[in-house]
């Protein structure tokens, strides 16, 4: 390949390839995320959810995008032509900008930024631009409330996820994506681990920061219809939606990079062979998991009602066997090729399970009231973020004088971090009709 | 062609009444004389929103006028009429038990307890009564359909709150109660499941065990619930303090059923005047103090534990005998009035018939609880916030056909 492309341009040609195969996988991806949605709540609501498009509706994604696609357009009378043009194509930019530094694997990745982390909360952070301008040019004032519960929001629990972020930080000493994962990988823990406060801090900031309930309110259904979205419909509905859950993905991304190990695997320091092979059972585990998946929906197949819908589970059925096959030859491969497809798995895994806690939050909660919404951002996950980092520093302190190992020095600040949570708890017991001035 | 099938499309996109969108000078129509909204100029940081018709929220067709200071409510008004029948009007051109199946379409998630109001209205109007095995029968159904009413209350109450599964709960077990109505009258929501009289239905086998078994299962099933939202800290802080509405206010407004007892009064007509065969069961009536959105809340859902108890009495025990009253097939009442009520799911529905010794009624007026419930919804809403109004609207528990009639 080399000989046909002038060297001049070289070093753009993988990342633009990445860049077409994120643009055309991501909507996707979110389509499959929103069937994982609806299945994890039917699952949860005792009820099947989608089951008519494809088998177990697996073409569910598909047709909702052709529906959307082929919606009429409407733009209101007085509505902001540029402006309500224009808003959607900022949410859903930025959601994908924030992709190029994402590090999934230690082979795939856009651009490897040395500010890596902060290039994706600046990029992220002005996807709010998308949505204050697309209420505010509606011109309807249910859109406009959404769009203001939308900024407060953000400026609120982007500092508390922020903080929670610096945690990780001041142990990494990097804002590189790829060297957070080394860290991590050289201290031989995850820093969810080692500083479970900030994660957990990073956590509710995350689902805030993505308008998920229970902290919807921007969209809050039973208030404000839709909220920013709710003169928007067709493609341009859909944006919104693809920039939902692409964020949604990012910061998933974000957690997974930062405190659950990246694409490290689980158990790395788990060393046992499978006999007469070089093999570790652990490297074999995704492999022999979509071969189990795959066989799963192989015995599926016969029992499906329709002709059509057979053919499809059995084309799952391959595909998860190509993914297995993948997985396996990986194996064989040189290491660094075996690296980058198994860490993009175990990547991908770990970024479907926070999105699973996501939703596993999102059916069980009740959302929370604006002022009850800010009280807890400024009152309760600030404050504590601050303690959590300053515990952090006092941890480096203890590392670099006394030479404590970096988990056992890190006890004593988680310690007194939920020492610190409990007392602002209490401080936070919900009381009656509390103002709109206590939360600002 | 399409203009012609879907008519003058001129007129529909003309301007209704000219005002502009988010324009804050305008004044509002005065619509009935209240002192909240209606013919106030708006401040400089204050927005009109209207909640309604169509909204997810409102339970139906009710509209909901708001004047916003931001997100704190500085008033609001609530427009009711959008699904208006004609019910009572109605009544005057129909025979006594032809009028019977509309009152089913008053509180359509509650139609059973309807129907047995307009029954024993009319039984007293000819000064007879069923017979007992009729009365208990009457009972046990009535009960179960105040536990499904406020299963629907329950889940639909938690959605608007943002709690998104206790619904499909709530449905699955509403559902066990509509097959008990199904079996028993072949209905579900509209059953029609009384005449006057008495019944026309036996019950059928299996009826005793079927509810039974229910009330069984049912035990748990509130416990399930509960565990969801009753100690949620986020349930708790979105009910708790919100809408309050002390006991005078309450009695002043004429507010009846649980969200009276919620403030503390303790009035509940199966008690107070006992009608069916209530007089011969042991149940308590919940009662809390503070009259805020939880303690509605708690008042319904122990409620719900005493219309189990309610039914599991009953059906131990169903008197045999007939089942229907000897009365004419044609009913001509002697001329003269009664009123007569029963403590329906949502509060006190009371039916005033006058008769001219005719067949069909000279005038029929209902007292429907959910319209009169509402009007405590500005004393609830003054001060609280958009989110809150959701909330008090769905604790009032107003079904729309009732309102409207």
């Amino acid at each position: 390949m080399g000989h046909l492309i002038p060297p001049s341009i070289m070093p753009f040609v993988l990342p633009v390839l990445y860049a077409v195969v994120i643009v055309a996988v991501l909507p996707l991806l979110a389509g499959y995320i929103v069937l994982m949605e609806r299945k994890v709540m039917a699952d949860m609501q005792a009820r099947l959810g989608p089951m008519r498009v494809g088998p177990h509706g697996l073409l569910q994604p598909i047709a909702d995008a052709v529906k959307l696609l082929l919606k009429e357009d409407i733009i209101p009378d007085k509505a902001d032509r540029l402006m309500f043009w224009f808003a959607p194509l900022v949410s859903v930019t930025m959601a994908l900008l924030a992709y190029s530094a994402l590090a999934i694997g230690p082979a795939f990745q856009i651009a490897d930024l040395n500010i890596g982390l902060l290039f994706i909360l600046a990029v992220s952070s002005l996807g709010i631009y998308g949505i204050v301008l697309g209420g505010w040019a509606s011109n309807s004032h249910y859109s406009l409330l959404g769009a203001l519960r939308s900024a407060a929001q953000l400026v609120s629990y982007e500092t508390a996820a922020g903080l929670g972020l610096i945690s990780v930080l001041l142990l990494a000493g990097s804002l590189s994506m790829k060297d957070i994962v080394q860290a991590q990988s050289d201290q031989g823990v995850w820093f969810g681990f080692s500083v479970p406060f900030g994660f957990f801090i990073y956590l509710v900031g995350s689902i805030a920061e993505t308008n998920r309930a229970p902290f919807d309110l921007p969209e809050a259904e039973s208030e404000l219809v839709a909220g920013y979205m709710t003169e928007y419909s067709g493609f341009r509905w859909s944006l919104y939606f693809l920039a939902e859950y692409a964020n949604m993905v990012i910061v998933a991304g974000i957690a997974t990079t930062l405190f659950l190990g990246g694409w490290l695997r689980p158990g790395a320091r788990y060393h046992e062979h499978i006999p007469g092979t070089g093999i570790e059972w652990l490297d074999a585990l995704p492999a022999l998991l979509a071969l189990g998946v795959a066989l799963y929906s192989l015995s599926l197949a016969p029992k499906q009602p329709v002709k059509i819908q057979k053919v499809v589970m059995l084309l799952v059925a391959l595909l998860c066997l190509g993914m297995a096959g993948v997985l396996a030859g990986a194996l064989i491969a040189p290491p660094a090729v075996m690296q980058g497809i198994h860490g993009a798995f175990w990547f991908m895994a770990k970024v479907f399970a926070y999105i699973y806690a996501f939703l596993w939050i999102r059916f069980t909660f009740p959302r929370y009231r604006f002022d009850q919404l800010m009280r807890l951002g400024w009152r309760f996950l600030i404050p504590l973020a601050l303690v959590n980092v300053i515990g952090v520093g006092v941890a480096i302190v203890l590392r670099q004088q006394f030479a404590w190992g970096p988990i056992v020095s890190l006890i004593p600040t988680t310690l007194g971090t939920l020492a610190v949570a409990m007392l602002l708890a209490k401080d936070d017991a919900p009381t009656a009709a509390a103002s709109l001035a206590d939360g600002e | 062609m399409g203009s012609r099938k879907f008519g003058n499309r001129q007129r529909a996109v003309e301007p209704q009444d000219g005002h502009e969108r988010m324009s804050n000078e305008h004044t509002i129509k005065t619509i009935a004389g209240m002192d909240s909204v209606n013919t106030t100029v708006l401040g400089a940081d204050e927005i009109i929103l209207n909640m309604g018709p169509q909204h997810p929220s409102t339970h139906g067709v009710l509209r909901v006028k708001l004047k916003l200071d931001g997100e704190r409510v500085a008033g609001s008004e609530c427009i009711i009429g959008y699904l208006h029948r004609g019910v009572e009007k109605i009544a005057e051109h129909r025979s006594y038990q032809q009028f019977a199946p509309y009152v089913d379409r008053m509180d359509y998630v509650a139609a059973v307890s309807n129907g047995l109001g307009y029954c024993e209205a009319v039984e007293k109007l000819l000064g007879t009564e069923a017979p007992p095995r009729a009365r208990v029968v009457r009972t046990i159904l009535t009960e179960l359909q105040r536990i499904a009413s406020h299963l629907l209350w329950l889940g639909t109450h938690a959605l608007d709150i943002g709690a998104l599964t206790p619904v499909f709960y709530c449905f699955r077990e509403r559902e066990e109660i509509l097959k008990i109505f199904e079996k028993y009258c072949g209905a579900r929501l509209t059953t029609h499941a009384f005449r006057i009289g008495g019944l026309q239905y036996e019950t059928y086998d299996g009826f005793e065990e079927d509810t039974k078994r229910f009330c069984n299962d049912f035990a748990h099933k509130i416990d399930e619930y509960e565990t969801l939202l009753t100690e949620n800290r986020i349930w708790v802080g979105r009910t708790k303090g919100v809408g309050i509405l002390n006991a005078a206010d309450a009695i002043a407004l004429g507010v009846t059923g649980p969200v009276l007892r919620a403030s503390g009064v303790r009035w509940d007509l199966r008690k107070a005047q006992p009608y069916a065969a209530y007089d011969q069961y042991e149940f308590d009536i919940p009662t809390r103090e503070s009259g805020d959105t939880y303690d509605r809340y708690v008042v319904r859902m122990e409620e719900m534990r005493q219309s189990r108890r309610i039914c599991l009495q009953a059906v131990e025990n169903i008197p045999t005998g007939p089942i229907m009253a000897r009365i004419g097939k044609v009913l001509k009442p002697p001329p003269g009035e009664v009123y007569h009520s029963i403590e329906a799911p949502k509060g006190e529905l009371g039916y005033y018939i006058v008769s001219d010794g005719t067949t069909q009624p000279y005038r029929v007026r209902v007292r429907p609880p959910s319209f009169i419930n509402l009007q405590a919804f500005d004393k609830m809403a003054k001060g609280s916030l958009i989110a809150d109004v959701v909330a008090i609207i769905g604790t009032i528990d107003i079904v729309l056909g009732e309102v409207d009639r």
